[in-house]
């Protein structure tokens, strides 16, 4: 169990893969630096695998002060243990404040394991962090600075937030894609600092024999335009009218589960709790009810224009433009007006 | 060669329709005001170790923390073919969060003694954490494997697995014992046997049968009530059909490392989402009203 180190540095967990870092740790990167910033102390990534130095750069333009370098031949490949045997002795020999990491399938594998070890308290799936002061109301204690770890919890239907009084480092894992990406800087001054481990061969308890990374066929989060369609879309015939609608914008299309479940859609494009996060500078929902786990997932949305038959459904409550009515008409007049407009 | 598998497997709330009626004072949840259902991908965790006792032999025993009414999804892992079902049933146990809880397990699988793997589902619906498969590993100090797929086979104590990894998948080998948790996609989870219900349907665990004795004895003493409940148990066992029931001091637990007091991260806050009508500009669905529309889109820049 870990004392509270108030003048610990906040830190991101880097993954990578295949040479690049994901791009959860870029958005998590400019969190840790505000969270730094706010708290007066330094930001730092970990940065494991092996001949990954030259990652270490993009992390300091990102807003990094200190990447700690840990470049093994063990860790080319991630495996839990030596990467959560990496990470907790990094963890004790300069110990943070705050850690955070990407809630990929990566993190979500190693991060328990790594509170686990270290008895320190961790909450999954955070949708935002922020600092504040908080009252402990059963021992009337007063607990400066504590990260606030928000997330949504029972299946999306509340919000929780959640904090760590004294057992550090806060450790959370941040869903991908609900933090902004800020620009990369080159002004920003950094330091790498190469640090040692030793990985024996009992970490090394699982043998890889073969893996398969599919290609990312649909780039949501990329995508500045998202036509996204629901239940109430009906055929595939019909969702071919997003994709037009999708094609003169220059955007992708998205949809709900429902869209999904009854098979008008690959569950790639899923948007909402259980599917990508996305914020848009532009998200049309269409035929999409606007259930709470699929507004997890596209609520950012700088601009969101519903179109739906039912005045009460709930996509309204967060759209800027909402078109009661049926998406047969709407869709034609909204390309339509496009291509005149563009013209 | 025979494997001998534990399942840990989670009663949980039927997180589909959840109101804010449903969260106590203190953020937590109260699950009495809730449908429960066995946790779904808990239910692939022991097809995936039924199975495989189907193919090589061994037992499986089904292990779940919680309130007695918990009892219902060992049932329903016995009507599944199990062979051995525990209940770990203690109030010090409650607000646990995946730190305790997975302590908690621990120690209850130390207590349970041999075994060549655990299996956990990936994630329960009412946390959506998946941190107490891996917690638990690292509390037993054994490898873990997350994602289940597919088994592919168990040779001479290795087991060959495919796992998802989120863009795609892969294969490892890894040496018994270990920890897998199981994706909802991993398998199709049998059904009941007709017979084994038929066998097994007034299975109970102790906690149950004094909670039945007490509805049935409203008017006796606590002495009477205790008896009946004795009396009872003791048939239950005598018949094979009494559910294990164990506390927190059965699996030798450190108090401190229980409940409230054993788990770090605490609630700060509740909020019930509620829909915030903030107010949108309705567009009529004619070519006028969709131009306008878009017109301003291009005017304040959105694309273009
Ligand atoms: C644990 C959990 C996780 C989940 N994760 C996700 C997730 O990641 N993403 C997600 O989207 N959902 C998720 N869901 C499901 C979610 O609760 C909803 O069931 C789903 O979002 C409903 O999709 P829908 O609104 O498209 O469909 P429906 O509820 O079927 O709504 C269809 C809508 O289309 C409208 N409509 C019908 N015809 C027309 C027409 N001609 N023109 C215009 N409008 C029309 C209807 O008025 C209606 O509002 C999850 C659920 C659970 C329990």
């Amino acid at each position: 169990m870990t004392e509270p180190n108030r003048q610990g540095e906040v830190w991101v967990f880097a993954e990578q893969e295949d040479g690049a870092l994901h791009d959860v740790t870029l958005e998590l990167c400019g969190k840790a630096r505000e969270l730094a910033d706010r708290l007066g102390v330094r930001a730092g990534a970990v940065l494991p695998g092996a001949g990954v130095g030259p990652l270490a750069k993009r992390l300091i333009a990102q807003g990094i002060d200190n990447v700690y370098l840990v470049d093994h031949p063990r860790l080319a490949n991630y495996q839990t243990l030596p990467y959560a045997n990496a990470l907790v002795t990094l963890i004790e020999r300069h110990r943070p404040q705050i850690v955070v990491v990407g809630a990929t399938a990566i993190g979500r594998d190693m991060a328990p394991r790594v509170a686990s070890t270290l008895r320190s308290g961790l909450t999954a799936d955070c949708t935002d962090l922020d600092i504040a002061d908080v009252t402990d109301p059963k021992a009337g204690v007063d607990h400066k600075n504590l990260l606030l770890q928000i997330r949504p919890a029972f299946g999306g239907n509340i919000i929780a937030t959640i904090v760590n009084y004294d057992q550090w480092p806060q450790m959370a894992t941040v869903r991908e894609g609900v933090m902004p990406l800020k620009p990369a800087s080159n002004g920003h001054a950094g330091k790498i600092i190469e640090e040692k481990i030793d990985i024996d061969d009992t970490q090394m308890a699982l043998k890889l024999i073969q893996r398969h990374i599919e290609p990312r066929k649909v780039n949501l989060k990329g995508a500045r335009v998202i036509v996204s369609g629901g239940g109430g879309i009906g055929s595939k015939d019909n969702f071919k009218l997003l994709y037009d609608l999708a094609g003169a914008i220059g955007g992708a299309v998205g949809a709900s589960r429902a869209a999904v479940d009854s098979g008008l859609i690959d569950k790639e494009h899923q948007i909402g709790q259980t599917g990508t996060t996305v914020r848009p500078a532009l998200y049309i929902a269409v035929g999409i009810s606007g259930a709470v786990q699929h507004r997890a997932g596209m609520e950012e949305s700088a601009k969101i224009i519903a179109i739906n038959t039912d005045r009460d459904a709930p996509i309204f409550s967060v759209a800027h433009y909402g078109i009661v009515g049926d998406f047969k008409q709407v869709i034609p007049m909204m390309i339509k007006a496009i291509k005149e407009k563009t013209r | 060669m025979p494997y001998d598998s534990i399942v840990c497997v989670k009663q949980v709330p039927d997180t589909a329709n959840i109101t804010a009626e449903a969260m106590k004072e203190d953020g937590t949840v109260n699950r009495g005001a809730l449908p429960t259902v066995f946790n779904p991908e808990d239910l692939h965790a022991l097809e995936a170790a039924l199975a495989l006792r189907d193919e090589y032999g061994g037992t499986v025993t089904v292990l779940s923390m919680g309130p007695p009414k918990a009892g219902d999804v060992l049932r329903d892992s016995l009507f599944r073919g199990a062979d051995r079902a525990i209940l770990l049933t203690d109030r010090r146990a409650a607000a646990s969060d995946t730190l305790a809880t997975s302590y908690i397990l621990a120690q209850a699988i130390k207590t349970i003694g041999r075994y060549d793997l655990v299996f956990c589902g990936r994630q329960a619906i009412d946390g959506d954490t998946a941190q107490v498969g891996p917690q638990c590993a690292e509390k037993l100090g054994i490898p873990q494997i997350t994602y289940l797929q597919e088994v592919i086979g168990v040779h001479d104590r290795s087991i060959r697995v495919r796992r998802n990894i989120g863009r795609g998948w892969e294969i490892v080998d890894g040496r018994l014992p270990l920890l897998i948790t199981v994706l909802d996609s991993a398998n199709r989870p049998r059904p009941q046997g007709a017979r084994r219900v038929m066998r097994m349907k007034r299975a109970k665990v102790p906690a149950e049968v004094a909670a039945e004795v007490k509805a049935a004895m409203p008017n006796a003493t606590d002495e009477q009530r205790a008896a009946e409940t004795d009396r009872r148990v003791a048939a239950l066992r005598q018949s094979g059909l009494l559910i294990e029931q164990w506390d927190l001091d059965r699996i030798g637990a450190d108090l401190q490392r229980c409940g409230l007091a054993g788990s770090p991260t605490k609630v700060h806050r509740i909020q019930a989402i509620v829909l915030t009508k903030e107010g949108y500009t309705e567009i009529a669905p004619t070519e006028a009203g969709v131009g306008q529309m878009i017109h301003e889109l291009v005017v304040d820049r959105t694309w273009g």
